[in-house]
């Protein structure tokens, strides 16, 4: 199961970031091989869009599952048309390694 | 002036309520009739210049802008329209391509990078442009975007190029506050700009924002001072200091305020207001023959 979980820095261990769209990075995270790798989100400073940019890198990712804070209508539209399963974080959670953790505790909510 | 041959007056001013429009009202009701004057209420995400000239609206054109529509079966999901969208229009999804109209800026680019042809673009109605005869025969036209539209640049676009104005003619565009897109977009071939501010620190602060987009622009400007007495000194010094022209100055006052909130123009509250911005139109027109010459 692959998951982008989005954070903001390229660490698993760093502070996970409430944005979809806006998020600085995005962690990937495969749970069969539990490899991570970091994902700079080249859309963070666009004026709109964001959203749908973010969605479109999940995609190309092949992810599964995106966790975040909140998801924006458009973000939400393309996610959904693409099959990709929404999560929201915890409130106690601080960093991405938190989530993952979560995640496979599950413990988190599908967004809808 | 340069091409057009009118000559064209944005007000603007960054911060909103200093009187963009009370001061483009009034300056469009001194300068008539001796002057041929084309109103364009440009602020299309709230227009109100409407409220003080009173036209008698006689023509309408909706304001559109093409966006893409997928043929699904000459679309080879090749992703190529997504990767040229600068706006994050288009997704590639899956075997499909989702398009987000209220993102679409309508460019184009989609199409015409389309390899299989599978994009023709469509007329998607944004708001409407509306035109008619205005107080003392002052032409008028505004635009009024849709509420839930996020794209106004499309529509103050064709609302500048809808009314056509004849060799001497004086056109008047009062512009949304702020200093964005929408406000490029109506500076945009301006002769000159009126700016019109207030002496307090947010006055200041979104003027300077406008001031550096004349810059860039190459657009003459000068400011009115409006609500002069409240706040402070400090839209004065930065003025001063570089050498920018205060061409006006409107008291605060309360009488102003009541006949604003009537519907009523600054050449309602005292004729003198006539005279002086007949004297700032002169002003404007001095500045903007230097301007060309230089």
């Amino acid at each position: 199961m692959i998951l982008i979980i989005s954070s903001q820095n390229a660490d698993i261990n760093s502070p996970v970031d409430p944005r979809f769209g806006r998020s600085q990075f995005f962690i990937k995270y495969d749970t069969n091989t539990n490899h991570w790798e970091a994902i700079k989100n080249s859309s963070v400073n666009q004026r709109g869009g964001a959203g749908i940019a973010a969605a479109q890198i999940a995609v190309n990712h092949k992810a599964e599952v995106v966790i975040s804070g909140d998801f924006g209508p458009n973000a939400f539209n393309a996610l959904k048309a693409a099959g990709i399963t929404m999560m929201t974080f915890l409130q106690d959670t601080s960093t991405v390694q938190d989530t993952i953790d979560h995640y496979k505790q599950g413990k988190l909510n599908p967004f809808e | 002036m340069k091409n057009s041959k009118a000559l064209c007056i944005a007000v603007a001013s960054g911060k909103g309520g200093t009187g963009k429009t009370t001061v483009a009202t009034s300056l469009a009701l001194s300068l008539t009739p001796q002057e041929n004057v084309l109103f364009l209420d440009c602020d299309v995400e709230a227009p109100n210049g409407h409220l003080f000239l009173r036209p008698r609206i006689e023509a309408e054109k909706k304001a559109v802008i093409l966006i893409p529509r997928i043929d699904v079966e000459k679309c080879l999901t090749c992703g190529k329209c997504v990767e040229v969208c600068q706006f994050h229009a288009l997704a590639e999804i899956g075997k499909s391509i989702m398009i987000f109209p209220q993102l679409c800026h309508g460019c184009g680019s989609c199409a015409w990078h389309c390899p299989s042809k599978a994009i023709k673009e469509i007329k998607n109605p944004i708001g409407v442009l509306e035109a008619g005869l205005a107080l003392k025969g002052i032409r008028f036209a505004h635009g009024i975007l849709t509420i839930s539209e996020p794209m106004a640049t499309p529509i103050i676009r064709q609302l500048k190029k809808w009314q056509k104005t004849e060799t001497g003619s004086v056109i008047i565009q009062d512009a949304p506050p702020g200093a964005s897109c929408s406000v490029v977009e109506t500076l945009r071939g301006a002769d000159f700009a009126l700016l019109v501010s207030e002496p307090t620190p947010f006055g200041l602060h979104d003027l300077k924002q406008v001031l550096d987009i004349l810059k860039e622009m190459n657009i003459p400007g000068g400011v009115i001072i409006n609500r002069d007495g409240i706040g402070d000194f400090q839209v004065d010094q930065f003025l001063k200091q570089n050498h920018i022209p205060i061409m006006m100055r409107i008291p605060y006052s309360t009488e102003i305020a009541s006949a604003v909130a009537a519907g009523k123009t600054l050449l309602d509250v005292s004729s003198n207001y006539g005279l002086e911005f007949k004297t700032l139109f002169s002003q404007i027109k001095k500045r903007v023959m230097e301007n060309e010459t230089c």
